[in-house]
């Protein structure tokens, strides 16, 4: 039970008409990287962006490290700087240099001085290899280096688990690989990560758990190996007939 | 000439009060407006229809009713102030209303994602609105700002109505005193337009420095 960081309990989302979720259930070991693939529109990415309150369900429970996420106010802002979230846009702070988009929260929130915060957001930029841009405005940036950042800003908060939320799926083929190492150095370290890709290499090498969601539920999960060699559904195996016949 | 230079000193002094009623007003304008427009977008919904109830009650009175209603209307209720201090609170409300909506496009201008990102950061409500979103927004608003310090500016001259000699009342009482209309109020004008351009140059300049790269 303790061992929970992530415990997601009948959650129902729609968006008009459409079910966006329907009674999905999920755990999250600490530690644990779960990969969540799917078609899209199956509510892969509306679970992802509950996880953390961006989309307020319309029922069911999320409890982040035993503690139910707060409705609103300060209490889910609390609960919300322990969980980081990288972003398909990067979503870096357009006017802010690159160092300030990785001190303003932990400043702002932890209540770091501005010296700690910096000697941390230097040390974190070195390791996802851009120390050179700190300097600079995002938009000075690649957009496999404006990811790296958006990892680095996730990181300064210290967060119990990280939310990927199809991190790749907005950058350039060749900048794919240098965003999925950094990911993939996190995993190894054994940061809690959920991640919603379309990256099924990442998923088969990385993921210790595979998630497939269709039409807004949970239709099989699994291990990598046993999920993509012989996947349970017919779904599944459909899908993966599709994103993995070319 | 003769009718501008012997009374330079009465144009000086009602150039000194429309500098001065513009400068206070637009400042408070500017504090005005920004609070409305967070009121606007906050996600309390009293606040939300206090803001439009302020938006829509400023905005659908003229400025004269209002300057009018202040001076003659707030000593009937017991409030003593001054006809400069009572322009000043009056046009700056007025000019606030507009500032809001050119605030609160500026703050719908802003991608979702900032204050998505701002929020997972677990910064709250007002600090993604004041470290990350109204900074953005008020760069792309610099323009309609402008405007509407220009706007403001030519409504100052509403306050010789009530008895605030600026420059249009300095004016008006020269051409009492001589009768020369046309060199008189040419002279007014051309004074408007001098510091309209001085705001439009200042705006020009301060647009190019805040642009956001993107």
């Amino acid at each position: 039970m303790g061992d929970r960081m992530i415990e997601v309990r009948g959650l129902h989302k729609r968006f008009g008409d459409h079910v966006a979720l329907r009674d999905v259930d999920l755990d999250v070991a600490r530690g644990e990287v779960v990969v969540v693939i799917g078609p899209s529109g199956s509510g892969k990415s509306t679970l992802c962006r509950c996880l953390n309150r961006l989309e307020t369900p319309d029922a069911g429970e999320v409890r982040i490290d035993g503690a139910p996420l707060p409705a609103e106010g300060r209490a889910l802002a609390r609960l919300r700087a322990d969980v980081g979230m990288v972003f398909q846009s990067f979503n870096l702070f357009q006017h802010r240099t690159v160092l300030d988009n990785l001190t303003l929260a932990p400043v702002r929130v932890r209540g770091l001085s501005r010296a700690e915060a910096e000697e941390r957001a230097r040390e974190l930029l070195d390791r996802v290899g851009i120390g050179e841009q700190a300097g600079k405005l995002p938009a000075q940036l690649s957009g496999g280096q404006q990811q790296r950042a958006a990892i680095a800003r996730a990181l300064a908060m210290r967060p119990k688990a990280l939310l990927f939320d199809e991190p790749t799926s907005a950058l350039d083929p060749e900048m794919v690989g240098e965003v999925l190492d950094v990911m993939t150095g996190l995993a190894r370290d054994g940061m809690t990560m959920v991640v919603v890709t379309h990256e099924m290499g990442f998923a088969r090498q990385v993921a210790d758990r595979v998630v497939f969601m269709a039409d807004g539920e949970v239709v099989e999960t699994g291990a990598p190996a046993a999920f993509f060699d012989s996947p349970a559904s017919d779904r599944a195996r459909d899908f993966l007939a599709k994103v993995l016949s070319h | 000439m003769n009718v501008i230079t012997d009374h330079l000193s009465e144009f000086g002094d009602g150039l000194l009060l429309t500098v001065g009623l513009t400068l206070l007003s637009l400042a408070g304008a500017l504090v005005a407006g920004v609070v409305v427009a967070a009121m606007r977008v906050s996600p309390v919904r009293v606040l939300r229809a206090a803001g439009m109830v302020y938006v829509e009650t400023l905005q659908n009175v003229p400025l004269l009713v209002w300057l009018v209603l202040a001076v003659f209307g707030l000593p009937e209720i017991g409030v003593m102030a001054g006809l400069f201090t009572s322009s000043v609170v009056v046009i700056a409300l007025y000019q606030g209303a507009y500032t809001a909506e050119a605030v609160r496009s500026g703050i719908n201008a802003v991608p979702v994602g900032q204050g998505e990102a701002a929020r997972a950061l677990g910064l709250t409500f007002p600090q993604s609105l004041r470290l990350v979103i109204l900074p953005q927004a008020l760069r792309t608003v610099v323009q309609p700002l402008g405007n509407i310090a220009i706007m403001t500016l030519m409504n100052t001259a509403l306050a010789a109505a009530v008895g605030v000699v600026e420059l249009t009342a300095a004016a008006n009482r020269v051409n009492l005193a001589e009768a020369r209309p046309i060199w008189i109020f040419v002279t007014a004008g051309l004074a408007y337009m001098a510091l309209s351009g001085a705001i439009g140059l200042a705006t020009g300049t301060l647009e190019r420095k805040l642009a956001i790269l993107r």
